[in-house]
Parts: C-alpha cells; structure tokens; sequence
C-alpha cells in the first residue's frame, strides 16, 4: 500500500478557533485518517516537518517573525497551501491594530492599558520572544497561497468538503450553505 | 464667529437670493470674504437657505479649494503634474520651503501664506506653474521661486506679483497676466478672425429644426473627448419632454496637459458664447451655463465682462438681434477644484450647488439635466465650431478633415518638446508629422488625452489623429527617453486617488490598490504575477466604476503594461534571496519599528543582502 499523503497545519496569529473547526468534523476524523496521515500540527503535536506533505492548512495571519518563519517552512515543505479562515485570509482580529503605529500598541499592552501594573515601564523583551512585525500581514502578502477558505471559522463540513475533494483529486464543491455567514 | 461676519454671510445669502442651487457661488463668496467656510459659517448658511447643514457640509469638504479652516491671506498652490515635476517643480517647492520656513499643506505662524499643491492648472505649457491666490506664475525655477516668496512675504499680497504680461488679451486690463497663450498653429476654424455676430445672425435666419440639421450636416462630434454627434445631442434635448432647457458650456477642462480652453477662453470668448446662444436657440434654452474652473478665475472679470458687452450689443438678453421670442442668456458658474467635475453629470450637480458627484447615466442630460431638465453640455471647441458652421456653412466644415472626422481639432501639446503650446490641425494628421511640427526627436512615449487616456509608444506613431483611429480630447503630453515610463503611470494614478470622488468603490478603492503596487514595484519589491494583479485589478475598475473617471483612471496602468512591458519587468529584482518569500514583501521593513522597540536584530532573519531565513 502506497504511503498515505501527509497533511501538516499551523496556527499562526489566529485563535485556534480554525483548528478547533477542523477537530469538529467529529467521527469523521477516522475516515480523515485513513486518507491521510498528519505531519506537522499541533493536532498530533509534531514539532517538525518529517516530510514532504500534500497539503498544509494555515490558520492566522503573520503577526510576528516566527509566523514568518514558519510560513516560509510550510511553503517550502508543502505542495499546496491553504489560508483558513479569516485571520490568514484578511489578517482578522490582530490586523487592528494595524492602523496604529507599533509603539502605541506596546504602549497601551504594556504601560497604560487600565489592567497594566508595570512601574519599570519596560516591554517584555526576552530574546526568545519573537520580534513584532510592523503590521499584520494576510499570508497571501508573504508567501504563496494556493487556495482560500472562507470563514471564521469555516465549518467543519467546508474544511472536509474541501479536504476530502483535494485528496481524491475531485472539484471542490462548497454549496451556498457551507459559504453563507450570517 | 463675530457678529459682522455673520452679517457677511447673511448679504451674500441673500444677494444670491437664498437660492440652495446657488451654494457653489455663496460658499466660493464666503470663503473669499472670510478665508474660510468655518462649521459655524455652514451652520448659518444652512439655516438662510433653509437646507440640512450636511448638504453644506458635504459641498465645503468635497471641493480643494474650500477650508474650513482659515488658511494663509495668500495661498500659493504649486502645480505638481507631470510636466510640472519633469521641468522642475521639486526643485522650486524645495526653494519655496525653505524661504517661507514652512513645510506644503502648513500656513506661516502669522497667518500670511499658506503652502499647497494644486493637481493641473492648465499651464502645462509652462510649466513649472503655481497659483497665488488666483493670479498664475509661469516658467518658473529655484531663483523665481525664492524671489516669489520674499516679495510676498514683504508684501503680503498677490497685487505687485505680474510685471510684463503675455502675448494677446492676457494683456487685457481686466486679465493682465504673465501667462502667453502659446498659439503655434492657428487654423482655418477656431483660431481663425471671426467678426462677433455674424455665425448667430445666420442662424437666426434659420428654424431652430434647420440650425439642427446643418450641425448634422457638418458632421461636428464633440471635441471633450467622446466625441458624440452634436447635432444629435441637440436633437434629443430638443424634443425631450418639459417647458424648460438648459444650454451647459464645459470649460472645466482638469485632465492634466489640457489647457486648450484656456486659449479660447482668453482669445476667442466671443465665439465660445455665440456657440452657446446658437445652441440655445437649436434647443429651445434660455439659459445657459459657463462652467469656469477655479483655476481659471484670473479670467472671471473679463469673461463677465464680454458678457456684458454682448448683453448691450443685443446678442444676449430678451429677444436676441432682433428675433422675436428668442430670449437667452448666460450665467458664469465658478467651479471650486474638482477634477471629476469636468465628467458632465458631475459638472451639473456642481451647477445646482451640489458636491461634483456624478449621476447614474441613462437618463442622460440630454433628457435629465440642469435641474432635471432637457440639457445639453458642450465642450467649449465644440461651440466655437458651431458658430463658424453657421457663419460659413455646413458644407465648409465637412470638407475639412477626414471622412469620420470633420473639422480641425486644438491640440494641447506639452512635455518633452521644443515648442509647447496650442495647435489647430485638421482631423488626419499622423503622430509622427506632429512630433516633427512640435520639435519633439527623441520621443520614447506619448501620453495621449491626458491620464484618463492611453500611454503609445513609438509603434503607434504613425496612427492618425481622428475619431476612427486616435480619438482625443486633445492633450498630448510627450516623453524622451530616459523617462521612467512606470513613474509616470504612478503619478496618474496619484492624481486619480486624490480627484475620485470617493462614491463608488471600484473607484475608491480600486486606484488606491492600483498606486500601492506600482509604489512597491518602483520601490523593487514587484514580482511578474503582479502585472496579471494590475490587469485583472485594472480591469475590474473599469468595468465597476459608476462614472467616466474610474472608467478610465487604470489607462495608465493598463495601456502602459500593453506598450512598456519591459519598462515593468526591468524593475523586478532577479531575486533577493530569500525564497520562497514573495518579492512584494520586505522582511527588513516589516520587521524595522519591532526591532527597535526591542533594542535587537532578529535572531531568526539576519540581514544579509536582504534577508536571509
């Protein structure tokens, strides 16, 4: 038996709520398995690449240079790549802030935020923390983005719709209700 | 606000009858007497014309050359076009600055000079060119500009400024400016002697119906740029239901490397106005409206000053030359900086005292106008040909030029040239005859009908000038090489960001995402699928876009990447090293305020020539 295409996902500056989307396909996740094996994810909890994947689905967008890194590991491992939801797809939630300079963000988290107590003035700065980018970017901005899921999150029957369409090479099909949102 | 300012605006309320539709002249006055249209002077304006403050309001922020703050008691407005920035226009707003020790878009501490930049002026003939206040200075460098701010800071007014003034009526003792008129070529039709009355008096000869046809005859099409058939426009306005018509000049010529009417304007009013009444009469109008554009406002008194003459020579007013029953006349409506107002929906609800927002088109004016009412809008060379028609008949007319095209056109001829200026061909005449009469040898590019027009390159010069072939409104701005092709699409796009009206999306924001990516192309950072993203973009605002401006607005981007394609592709980097990172995003950039705020590099990106993950 061939070995079963290998599917890697990431959670970038996004809330998790995409994975949670994809966790919701319920029992269907054992016939998920039987077409795939995950690689990189925090579902299986694989820190790195073992391989090369089929398919890597990002949720959020690039909010800091690790997202970036970890980006550009996933363009360089996987042969298509998916934006999920709306944080990867529009940069979300986070990319309002990008209408404020960084410093006024850090200013507000970290100085004057009503909750903050922080006599030294000092922002968090251990150099394992990753730099801040200036601005949130949508991932398309930063690598290339083969296909775009919709949602925030996409339901669980679009993430398979699409999923199980890409691995048995069929069209996706996403009927009105799977990419309506109100 | 004092008690006499408001005084001030209640009698200019009123002397402009309390009437909403004139909102446009009450706020050009208030903002002349005031210095401002201030939230309290909208308040009491729309409480004398009984109107909501928001229609105020909206009409005050929508035109450039209202504020509602005070700004300087002279305001110099630097020309930045195009031809302006390639003769030097950085270099004069650097000497500016630096003499007067404030920054564009500031007013001196002391309340005397304002700074700004004013998109075309109609001086691309001599350019560099600013406003200050209304009066134009012309041809000017770093020592003029210098010289130019010491004496208004001396003097504090605009008065002094001209001292030897141009060629023709720009001599005139109610115009006086330094501006020439740059007639290089005068023709048989528009820059021709014309005795004041005789193409009316034929026409009054005639029916309206007859007058009519022999527009038909002649074959005239417009000559704004689209070029209808006027004798048909006249046609539908004229049997369009209702008792009132309406007889609209469009003088508002904005397409930046347009300034053919202002030629006209200063040499031939006569025929412009005559055109106008004749229109009047085809139509069975009463009024008409010149629309003269800001910029133009050094003209305003002589204008109104040969409509006065024509007034008292019987050629306007009640029962023209004599013709029972012909009652016509013509009001002067100044514009406020809109280029979008010389899109002629936009232009008439500018005319009713409306923000310059265009109209869903059909209805067109020709049924729905001024008021909606039956109009018909003109292109100023459009009427100074019909009154030469009606005085030398149609059949003179016709025989001029091509077969699809009669007639002569004024060409605005502007850029890389030895002799700038205006020039009045007959339709046929091939680009590449022109460059030669022009004193154009190096030409690598042509803009061609301003920046709503297409960009040719040397392929296309031996193309006709007619509406069958190169149809234009008559702006032609020219290129040497050496000309960065894709800056130049850049800048129009510029243009177009600033001039959108903001009321359709397409268009708002479709020329924003336009410009960003040629920035970020120019900048080094474009990639080959980004010319696919400009023609599909460019594509699509076209299509969407409610009016003629972002109908046309991509042509930069787009006729560019059809006839300069290498002009793009020599500004993408072969590659920065940093696969599979696309070339659009600039790591360093993006990373620059985080590592500051954090006082280190990245440990994960090292910059080395560019970056490295």
């Amino acid at each position: 038996m061939a070995a079963k295409p290998k599917v890697a996902t990431a959670s970038l500056a996004g809330c998790f709520g995409c994975h949670m989307s994809i966790l919701d396909i319920d029992e269907r996740i054992l016939d998920l398995i039987e077409l795939i094996d995950f690689d990189k994810s925090p579902i299986d909890d694989l820190k790195e690449f073992t391989g090369r994947c089929a398919i890597g689905l990002i949720e959020g967008g690039c909010c800091n240079e690790e997202n970036v890194r970890n980006l550009i590991e996933f363009r360089k491992h996987c042969d298509l790549l998916i934006s999920v939801g709306e944080c990867a797809i529009c940069g979300g939630i986070p990319a309002l802030r990008n209408t404020l300079p960084l410093q006024e963000c850090f200013d507000e988290a970290y100085k004057h935020g009503p909750t903050v107590y922080n006599p030294s003035g000092q922002y968090p700065n251990d150099p394992d923390l990753p730099l801040i980018l200036n601005k949130v970017y949508p991932c398309h901005e930063v690598v290339k983005i083969d296909y775009h899921l919709q949602g925030c999150p996409p339901s669980a029957d679009t993430i398979w719709a699409a999923l199980t369409a890409l691995l048995t090479g069929k069209p996706v099909q996403l009927p009105y209700e799977l990419i309506k949102y109100d | 606000m004092s008690a006499q300012g408001a005084a001030h605006i209640k009698a200019i309320c009123k002397a402009a009858g309390n009437d909403p539709a004139r909102l446009m002249d009450i706020a050009i006055a208030v903002q002349k007497q005031l210095g401002a249209v201030s939230d309290t002077a909208i308040d009491l304006i729309a409480t004398h014309l009984k109107i909501p403050r928001v229609d105020v309001d909206s009409l005050v922020t929508f035109y450039a050359f209202f504020s509602k703050t005070p700004k300087g008691r002279v305001i110099i407005r630097l020309c930045n076009d195009v031809v302006d920035q390639m003769n030097g226009a950085a270099e004069v707003a650097a000497a500016l600055e630096t003499e007067l020790g404030i920054r564009f878009g500031e007013t001196s501490p002391d309340g005397a000079i304002s700074l700004e930049y004013a998109p075309c002026i109609g001086l691309s003939d001599q350019a560099p060119a600013a406003l200050i206040n209304d009066v134009p200075v012309t041809h000017l460098d770093s020592g003029k500009a210098r010289h130019l701010a010491q004496l208004l800071k001396r003097e504090g007014t605009q008065a002094r400024l001209v001292k030897t003034f141009g060629d023709g009526n720009n001599a005139h003792d109610l115009i006086r400016s330094m501006v020439v008129n740059n007639i290089r070529e005068t023709g048989p039709v528009i820059l021709a002697p014309y005795t004041s009355g005789s193409g009316l008096k034929k026409a009054l000869a005639l029916s309206p119906a007859e007058v009519i046809r022999d527009i038909k005859t002649s074959r005239l099409r417009g000559r704004g740029g689209a070029g209808f058939p006027t004798g048909m426009k006249w046609d539908f306005t004229r049997q369009a239901g209702g008792d009132q018509r309406f007889i609209i000049c469009n003088a508002d010529e904005g397409e930046p490397g347009t300034f053919k009417d202002r030629v006209l304007m200063t040499e031939c009013p006569d025929l412009i106005f005559e055109g106008m009444t004749i229109a009047g009469y085809a139509v069975g109008a009463a009024e008409g409206i010149f629309y003269l554009r800001a910029e133009y406002a050094y003209l305003e008194k002589f204008l109104t000053a040969i409509l006065t003459q024509r007034r008292k020579a019987g050629q306007l007013g009640q029962t023209i030359c004599g013709k029972a029953g012909f009652h016509f006349d013509i009001r002067l409506q100044m514009g406020a900086g809109a280029y979008v107002c010389g899109e002629e929906t936009a232009l008439i609800s500018s005319c009713e005292g409306r923000r310059g927002d265009p109209k869903n088109r059909p209805p067109f004016p020709a049924q729905k106008g001024y008021k909606g009412c039956p109009t018909s809008v003109n292109n100023a060379e459009t009427l100074c040909c019909v009154a030469r028609i009606l005085e030398c008949g149609p059949g003179w007319f016709a025989a001029m030029g091509t077969k699809g095209s009669a007639g002569t056109k004024l060409l605005s001829i502007s850029g890389d040239c030895a002799r700038p200026g205006v020039y009045e061909v007959p339709f046929g005449v091939k680009v590449s005859d022109l460059l030669k009469k022009v004193g154009a040898d190096h030409t690598a590019a042509i803009q061609v009908g301003g920046p709503s027009g297409r960009m040719i390159g040397p392929k296309e010069f031996n193309r006709i000038i007619c509406y069958d072939d190169l149809s234009t409104g008559g702006s032609f701005i020219l290129f040497n090489k050496g000309r960065n092709v894709v800056d130049i699409a850049r800048q129009f796009m510029d243009f177009f960001v600033e001039e959108s009206c903001g009321y359709c999306t397409p268009c708002r924001v479709g020329n924003v995402l336009l410009r960003n990516k040629l920035v970020e192309i120019l900048a080094g950072h474009g990639a080959l699928e980004d010319l696919a993203y400009l023609e599909e973009l460019g594509r699509t605002t076209k299509l969407a876009s409610r009016c003629g401006l972002g109908q046309t607005s991509p042509n930069p981007v787009l006729s560019t990447l059809e006839n300069f394609r290498p002009a793009y592709e020599a500004l993408f980097k072969k590659s920065r090293g940093h696969e599979p990172v696309l070339a659009n995003f600039d790591l360093q950039a993006a990373l620059s305020q985080g590592s500051i705020l954090a006082g280190r590099a990245s440990s994960i990106f090292t910059p080395v020539n560019g970056s490295q993950p």
